[in-house]
């Protein structure tokens, strides 16, 4: 049995971070209806981001949206009301990402959503927090990693403050959220009370940064990104990813004379405090940048694995693909969505009784299953 | 009242990934002790940001490991395994990152230990799985990230690929795990067994990836392109991105070209009618935005960009975060001190519960400094097994 059978959820969210949320609860074992708007549903679905459109949609927004089932739902409609009351009735979970007040405006706040539901679990991500000077501001990734002190973090000294490259923020906020739900759930098992879990884009951004801000927060001092490779401010060399005649390799904490031992590097021999891994880290990979693009990644690696150093290859989507280490994880699925048309897309990635989770539903077209959602609820 | 108070969990982890699963267990109410080898305990002990120490521990260490309890056991001698199986018994979850095989060698892997107590949750984390080539390779953070393709999605395109400044991989991982064992809690409530959660810092990564991967399974396998520019995210059209100006940076997010120019009376960016041109011919576009930003301050900018409702934001490094109102409400720290020494700061728990913050009671321990405790607590000694 998967862990969340039986377990109904409705997402009002859209965009990434919500929709991720109560993707995660679906892969285990949830049911998810996503409440679209009628006209144009997800705004999601008409956000230009990539130019490649499958059965209509976004590679994102099947990606996030796999293994949901949609109701179309104008919530402003009074006819409408009486069949949306009845779902929040039924839930077990809802997820909102609204701005703020919007909720309230709908009758769709915690406050009313328990008046009809006590035991619901009701989960909201917002961009700032509910309150507070940035409330307002729009809740986008690259806006909230710009003033969390992410993008200062990332990149090399020499240039503009670089955010990452992947939608962080979002994503960890949405991990947030399910942890929440799931605490939640785990208590109305147990107490049978409901719950309200609130999470932010920019809590989650300055989550994942704690190493290095509390040692801000202790010392006052704001990292300096390396001016070579950097990898991490706060990790002494060698920590990088370097240039190799053919490729790259990536270099983990290692100690720098033992390093200029097995590489032939010579001008290493004159670091041996390890103090000057990190007063003299930028010279150190300089010295190794340029000593590492005189042989290949392989020639490398078949000197430093086998002394347990710990050291990587860098590979593209492309080459992991081709590895038995990727392969052995089995992590790709096929999708199909209501029309027929298949999508790839990656599986849960947690594991659970030695089971890994495999759906074939895709991500639906805004209201595909009024009927069928409809139908099973009022028969129950 | 915390959602996970009564949950007992036990973390035989080290470093970052198990502990920081622990820690979120812990943030949600649950008591988490960690079972501690008594000669040097957790490996982060010493491993140090910026050879910051406290009370003899790293300040990492006391920020990954606050909330918690300590127990020193050494898991070769009998008589200490003895106790661990007893409090293993009355534990709800427990949470280990050894390398694979070292739990069945001890003789705790999951089959076994689910005969101590079935309604065990248990959470295994590896670097690469359980099987496959890569089993024996150091689940390390970066190497990780250079082996999953991540890095390939960081950074300006003329640069080599970029790790991502954090510990992403064990964080994302460590928060994966706990998610699993929330799930199968709230499954026990109703069957009253518990599972066996698996998660692994590469599968971890690459669902970071899930966008960007989704995308590339079904474009016939075309590999993102970042940006010369002011790479920000590989798959998004231009202006997105972080632009220096007169006097220091701005973030431009997603919109319209054509509006943005307006926007900002740039009035080169008026012949890119075409919104395939702008990821199509991103860089140029980028380009010439980079050297517009370049004549007025940010807050000129943000002015005039605010004013049009265009996402768009000043780019704030730590000092600028905290001296913020907006970060100031947020009541995003917290002081974590060991009894009788000076303050030690650090984040909170991210989640609010109810309305509520949920911030940390407890300091983080010293090397066994629960083990006493612990034994009576679950009477660990009962049957003579230590003096």
């Amino acid at each position: 049995m998967k862990p969340l059978e039986g377990c109904l959820v409705l997402d009002f969210s859209q965009y990434l971070a919500g929709p991720y949320a109560a993707l995660r609860l679906a892969d285990m074992g949830a049911w998810v209806l996503k409440i679209e708007n009628p006209k144009g549903g997800d705004l999601y679905r008409s956000l230009r981001i990539s130019n490649l459109l499958i059965d209509g949609d976004q590679p994102l927004i099947h990606a996030a949206n796999r293994n949901k089932e949609s109701l179309a739902v104008d919530l402003k409609s009074p006819e409408q009301r009486p069949m949306l009351e009845k779902l929040i009735r039924r839930a077990d979970v809802m997820i909102i990402n609204f701005r703020p007040g919007v909720a309230k405006r709908l009758k769709l706040d915690y406050e009313t959503v328990k008046g009809m539901n006590p035991q619901i679990i009701y989960g909201s991500i917002s961009g700032y927090g509910a309150e507070g000077p940035w409330s307002e501001r729009p809740g986008q990734d690259l806006l909230v990693q710009a003033v969390s002190g992410l993008a200062y973090l990332n990149g090399n000294g020499d240039q503009p403050p670089l955010p990452m490259g992947v939608g962080a923020a979002d994503i960890v906020s949405g991990e947030h959220l399910v942890q929440g739900i799931l605490a939640g759930l785990y208590r109305s098992g147990i107490s049978g009370e409901g719950a309200q879990i609130e999470v932010s884009l920019l809590e989650a951004a300055l989550d994942i940064q704690f190493e290095g801000f509390t040692a801000f927060l202790n010392d006052g001092e704001i990292p300096v990104r390396g001016l070579v490779n950097n990898a991490n401010p706060y990790i002494d060399a060698p920590y990088g990813i370097y240039s190799t005649q053919d490729g790259y390799i990536a270099l983990a904490m290692t100690p720098i004379l033992r390093l200029g031992e097995l590489l032939g590097c010579t001008a290493l021999k004159s670091y041996a405090d390890p103090l000057t891994w990190n007063l003299q880290k930028d010279e150190i990979k300089k010295i190794l940048a340029d000593h590492l693009k005189q042989e290949t990644t392989a020639c490398w690696l078949s000197i430093l694995e086998p002394a347990d150093i710990w050291c990587a290859d860098v590979m593209n989507w492309d080459r992991l693909m081709e590895t038995e280490g990727f392969q052995v994880l089995d992590m790709i699925q096929e999708t199909v969505t209501g029309n027929g048309v298949p999508v790839k897309t990656l599986r849960c990635p947690i594991c659970i009784d030695g089971e890994r989770y495999f759906f074939r539903k895709g991500a639906p077209k805004i209201g595909e299953h009024d009927e069928d959602a409809l139908r099973a609820l009022l028969n129950e | 009242m915390r959602p996970l108070e009564g949950i007992l969990a036990l973390d035989f982890s080290q470093y970052l990934s198990g502990p920081s699963c622990a820690l979120r267990l812990a943030d949600l109410g649950a008591r988490v002790i960690k079972v501690e080898n008594p000669k040097t305990g957790d490996n982060s002990r010493h491993l140090c940001v910026k050879s910051m120490m406290y009370d003899g521990d790293s300040v990492n260490f006391q920020a990954i490991n606050r909330e918690k309890e300590s127990f020193a056991a050494n898991l070769k001698d009998p008589g200490d395994m003895e106790m661990v199986k007893r409090l293993i018994a009355k534990a709800d979850v427990l949470v280990e990152n050894f390398r694979p095989g070292v739990m069945k060698k001890l003789g705790l892997d999951y089959e076994q230990v689910k005969e101590l107590n079935p309604r065990l949750v248990y959470a295994t984390i590896t670097g690469y799985g359980s099987e496959g080539p890569w089993v024996k390779k150091p689940g390390q953070d970066l190497l990780v990230q250079s082996m999953s393709g991540l890095a390939y999605m960081n950074g300006n395109g003329d640069q080599p690929p970029t790790p991502f400044a954090v510990s992403i991989a064990d964080s994302f991982t460590g928060a994966h795990a706990a998610e699993g064992i929330m799930a199968c809690l709230v499954r026990r409530n109703k069957t009253g067994l518990g599972g066996h959660v698996e998660v692994s810092l590469l599968e971890s990564v690459l669902y970071l990836q899930l966008e960007g991967l989704t995308t590339y399974l079904n474009d016939g396998h075309r590999l993102p392109i970042r940006s010369k520019i002011s790479n920000a995210h590989p798959d998004v059209p231009a202006p997105y991105g972080i632009y220096p100006t007169k006097d220091s940076y701005i973030a431009v997010s997603m919109g319209s070209v054509l509006n943005l120019g307006k926007i900002l009376s740039c009035d080169a960016l008026a012949v890119y009618t075409d919104p395939d041109d702008w990821f199509n011919r991103r860089d140029e576009i980028k380009q010439i935005l980079a050297d517009h930003l370049k004549a007025k301050t940010t807050a000129e900018w943000l002015k005039q960009l605010e004013a049009a409702n265009y996402w768009s934001s000043e780019v704030l490094d730590w000092k600028q975060l905290i001296d913020s109102k907006a970060f100031q409400e947020l009541d995003f720290t917290q002081d974590i001190r060991r009894p009788g020494c000076s303050a030690l700061y650090t984040t909170r728990c991210p989640i609010r519960f109810n309305g509520r913050t949920m911030k940390t009671k407890k300091h983080a321990p010293r090397l066994g400094e629960d083990t006493e405790k612990v034994i009576e607590d679950f009477a660990l000694r009962e049957g003579g097994v230590r003096e």
